[in-house]
């Protein structure tokens, strides 16, 4: 019998799980389509290449002849159309490709805001492999760059500054919010990441907007304008990182129905029959608890990945992501959270704050002030137990119980100096 | 320049060094200059103020650069660069080093006598330089292997002040690198050298570092040693014992709870050289599978030999008669021992083995107990086929001293910091034999949270792909893994902990990772029925 072919669009964390998890599972015919890079690589590692840790060939999770090995079809192309009546998809090249059953895992682009020159030469997101190769080419240097400005406080924006920063490129970094990400972050904590940023000589802005960039005679990035003050920034490079958004365009013409991703249900179906969609370019028709409904987040596409090939391989499977969790590093402060904490404890919520004396650890918990179960952490500078929270998060543990054993749950080096008797005593005040 | 795609190949990267790492460098290369110059017998008189002057220079050189590089930065991971420059990217200055450092291996081992090593009278060259020094310690003059141990020290001190600053934020490190700069210092250089000191007439002790332990020192039970120990009395046969159980005893309980860790990054020299002078290099080492599978070929084929060939020594000079144990009792006690460990491994260890590790170890089981066979049905004369001596001078220079040194070091710019400790060290073999199959310690994943951004595959020294275990959930347990704890530094999300915990579930493959709810029971249950 012929096998059953599944042709997956994107070869990002999502698709590529999903595949290794179809190909564990069974004998089904696989292919990737990716016109991004010819082997899977990890996007959340593209800084190292700039920085001088890693080199491109580092990024790749796979050796070169795993794929083969593991019948796992390749193909270097872009998309252009879907026919989902016909379950064909249309290529850049012209080609014809039938598929039985279509998974869309295409990720995100950079968010743009329609700003004045925001596709000039010298404006950049850091997203692809593409963009990677093009800050190379127009930051080398500081003699090339003499001072670059990044637009957007998230994670690939103190990302990109952290970057810039290792070429000594003077970096100006424009935050809409009062404090850095402070639109996810509560405000001690942005604050200390505020310090730590300027103390890596970044010039930041808080509460600062863009208004336009302005360019050359050649359409070459020569300064930005900012908002309210008016002032002008000289400049040859501009990141761009407000956020990103689900990369659809292509699916404009197909009947596959969108919003602002592909919409789909808890099965990851889309509105199309054979067509399912995972990681950051789905949408969720319903949300799922307090997740917005489009999560352009590593882990949520790899457990969407790990998820749908269960339902493929003939074990129908609903996505259902457990206790929300995350991770980043700023500059030199890791952080990591596990349940939610959000900028403002929810009605009917209390937190608690501890701040180490030197300003650069800290944790935070949500708890509901009546029950007082235990809601979420922040931690910065100090590594927790994923498994030890999410079990205090499915047992609904109460804070008073979370902080007598915070122990439980480091998971800091050997050695490392350790705060939980000063934290409970904090919490006992 | 590397030829595979790097997109850093513009050349236009901050490779350059600052000023003052620039003038610091040119400070301990002077001191490296004066010791060279009096290798042609220029006459720098006194010798001792020239000797203090060029140590202090190499020392005072790299200090300066140390504080060059960290001082006035925010503590944190310093791997700027590291792939744009020369020579930490197997550049030109890569190779350059590489080739002094080969050619000085080969000197010392090969041709002492062009470093001024003279047996017969005075010394002269840099061995002379080095009298003074050596004196003072031991009261003898010095030789090619003192020149080389202080330089040793002077190295593993001052690049582990360089490693101390680089990782200040880290207790593990910073630990771990006091231990392997006070082993050095202290039972590497000065104990042994001043132990000499006692030696006279009619007691004389060999040259011994307790911490360098067998097979790692393979002329340990060698019989001019043993005869030492022997006629020293109760303090000889003390030591002698020490070196007995410290591999049979001792190291298989600390490997027990701790890894192999305690001896590989906490203790031992060739260790110590590695992390702290080798540091620049440690990402250099090929974590392809082929490397995974040469590395396990020649590491255990290094064990074999250093097994048969001590067997061998001991075996002949046992038979000539004078000692209270026979050269027969001997080989039975080894073929016991060998059989003992066996039959555990298989008894109880099989499922943990891939299926080529068992066939190697049946095979080089066999092997043995079919020349000692041999021997005692006096097929061959010779115990092993070979002279006991053409085996012992074979290794001595095959693994001694051309992998070891030549390679083991020489090498550190080209093919990272652990190629010895790697493809060649029995002592590192064994302990990681035991590590993987009888230890407390794993480097434990944290949940979901791995990014597989890779940082921990290419920062590990010992070629391990960390990554491949990190992003599965799975706990790495390696024999490889000397537990240097840089892939949990180094981990920008911190999945990565060295732990010591009970060997039940040690090794902890997950279907699905932790944060997706997928029913995890109902998911095995499918699986089974399948």
């Amino acid at each position: 019998m012929k096998q059953e072919h599944i042709v997956i669009i994107g070869n990002g964390i999502s698709g590529v799980t999903l595949a290794r998890h179809v190909r564990k599972l069974s004998d089904k015919r696989i292919t990737l389509i990716s016109s991004e890079s010819e082997h899977f690589f990890s996007r959340t590692a593209l800084m190292y290449v700039y920085m001088g840790h890693m080199k491109w060939n580092h990024l790749k999770p796979y050796e070169d002849h795993f794929w083969g090995k593991n019948r796992l079809e390749l193909k270097q192309a872009h998309v252009e159309h879907i026919d989902a009546e016909h379950k064909q998809l249309t290529l850049d090249s012209g080609e014809l490709f039938s598929y039985d059953k279509l998974v869309i895992a295409c990720g995100s682009k950079p968010n743009k805001f329609g700003w004045p020159g925001q596709d000039a030469e010298g404006v950049l997101g850091l997203y692809s492999k593409q963009d990677l190769e093009q800050l190379e080419a127009w930051a080398p240097n500081n003699q090339v760059c003499k001072r670059a400005v990044i637009v957007g406080g998230g994670l690939i924006g103190i990302e990109l500054a952290e970057m810039l920063a290792t070429r000594n490129i003077p970096v100006t970094f424009l935050v809409r919010e009062a404090h850095f990400w402070n639109n996810v972050l509560p405000v001690e904590e942005a604050k200390l990441i505020d310090r730590h940023i300027r103390e890596h000589h970044i010039d930041l802005r808080l509460s600062t907007n863009l208004d336009e960039i302005i360019t050359d005679e050649i359409g070459k990035v020569k300064a930005v304008k900012i908002q309210d003050t008016g002032e002008i920034l000289d400049c040859n490079l501009v990141g761009l990182t407000p956020g990103v958004s689900p990369n659809i365009e292509f699916l404009k013409s197909s009947t596959i129905e969108l919003n602002r991703g592909v919409l789909v249900n808890r099965m990851l179906e889309t509105s199309a029959s054979d067509v399912y969609a995972i990681g950051d370019c789905a949408e969720q028709r319903e949300p799922i608890g307090k997740r917005p409904p489009v999560e352009a987040v590593w882990y949520t596409g790899r457990m969407m990945g790990e998820t749908l090939a269960q339902t493929l391989c003939g074990n129908p499977m609903e996505y259902k992501p457990g206790h929300w969790f995350n991770s980043a590093k700023f500059f030199d402060i890791e952080y990591q959270t596990y349940g939610w904490v959000f900028p403002q404890p929810e009605e009917g919520h209390s937190d608690f704050y501890w701040e180490h004396e030197d300003g650069k650890k800290c944790i935070h918990i949500h708890f509901e002030s009546d029950s007082r179960i235990f809601k979420g952490i922040n931690t910065f500078g100090i590594r927790m137990r994923h498994e030890v929270f999410d079990h205090w998060l499915t047992q609904k543990a109460t804070v008073d119980e979370v902080i007598r054993n915070l122990k439980k749950a480091n998971f800091d080096p050997e050695f490392f100096e350790r705060y939980e008797n000063e934290m409970l005593e904090a919490f006992n005040k | 320049m590397s030829v595979d795609v790097n997109m850093s190949v513009t050349g236009n990267a901050p490779e350059a060094l600052s000023v003052q790492q620039k003038l610091s460098s040119a400070l301990g290369l002077a001191g490296i200059f004066i010791m060279t110059l009096s290798a042609f017998d220029v006459g720098f008189q006194p010798k001792t103020l020239w000797l203090t002057l060029s140590l202090v220079l190499v020392a005072a050189g790299i200090i300066w650069y140390t504080k060059a590089s960290y001082a006035g930065l925010p503590e944190g991971i310093k791997n700027d660069g590291v792939y744009f420059k020369s020579l930490t990217n197997r550049g030109f200055w890569a190779y350059i080093l590489g080739l002094v450092l080969t050619g000085f291996y080969i000197v010392l081992y090969f041709y002492p006598s062009w470093m001024g090593l003279n047996s017969e009278g005075d010394n002269t060259g840099i061995v002379a330089l080095f009298d003074p020094l050596s004196k003072a310690l031991s009261g003898n003059p010095a030789s090619q292997w003192f020149v080389y141990g202080t330089l040793y020290t002077l190295a593993i001190l001052g690049f582990g002040i360089k490693f101390l600053w680089k990782y200040r934020h880290n207790s593990y490190q910073r630990l771990r690198t006091f231990s392997v700069m006070f082993f050095q210092l202290g039972f590497a250089f000065i104990i042994p050298e001043v132990m000499a000191r006692l030696n006279n007439d009619d007691f004389s002790l060999p040259y011994y570092n307790l911490v360098n332990i067998w097979p790692l020192n393979y002329y340990n039970f060698e019989q001019y040693r043993v005869d030492d120990f022997i006629s020293a009395g109760s303090v000889g046969i003390g030591l002698l014992i020490f070196g007995v159980l410290s591999i049979l005893v001792i190291t298989p309980i600390l490997t027990y709870k701790y890894g192999k860790r305690w001896y590989c990054s906490w203790v031992c020299g060739c260790g110590g050289l590695a992390e702290t002078a080798g540091d620049p290099f440690r990402h250099l080492s090929d974590k392809s599978q082929n490397a995974w599978k040469l590395e396990r070929w020649l590491v255990h084929s290094v064990v074999v030999f250093v097994v048969i060939m001590t067997t061998a020594v001991v075996y002949s000079y046992l038979n000539n008669g004078g000692y209270w144990l026979s050269g027969g009792a001997f080989l039975v006690s080894v073929a016991s021992l060998l059989t003992l460990v066996f039959a555990w491994v298989m008894i109880y260890k099989r499922e943990q083995l891939q299926k080529d590790a068992k066939y190697a170890a049946i095979g080089f089981f066999v092997l043995i107990l079919a020349l000692i066979g041999l021997h005692f049905t006096g097929i061959s004369g010779n115990i092993f086929l070979f002279e006991a001596e053409t085996l012992r001078s074979t290794y001595g220079f095959a693994v001694g001293a051309i992998f070891s040194g030549v390679v083991g070091v020489g090498f550190y710019p080209i093919f990272g910091n652990r190629v010895w400790c790697r493809f060649g060290c029995p002592m590192a073999a064994i302990l990681g034999f035991q590590q993987r199959l009888f230890s407390k310690f794993r480097i434990t994943t944290n949940g979901g949270q791995c990014i597989s951004c890779g940082n921990c595959s290419t920062y590990c020294e010992m070629g391990i792909d960390v990554r491949a275990y990190a992003q599965k959930g799975e706990n790495i347990v390696r024999s490889s893994c000397v537990g240097c704890g840089i892939c949990a530094s180094v981990c920008p999300r911190g999945v990565l902990k060295l732990e010591n915990d009970t060997p039940a579930g040690r090794i902890n493959s997950k279907e699905v990772l932790l944060g997706n709810d997928v029913d995890l029971m109902d998911l095995v249950n499918q699986n089974q029925k399948k």
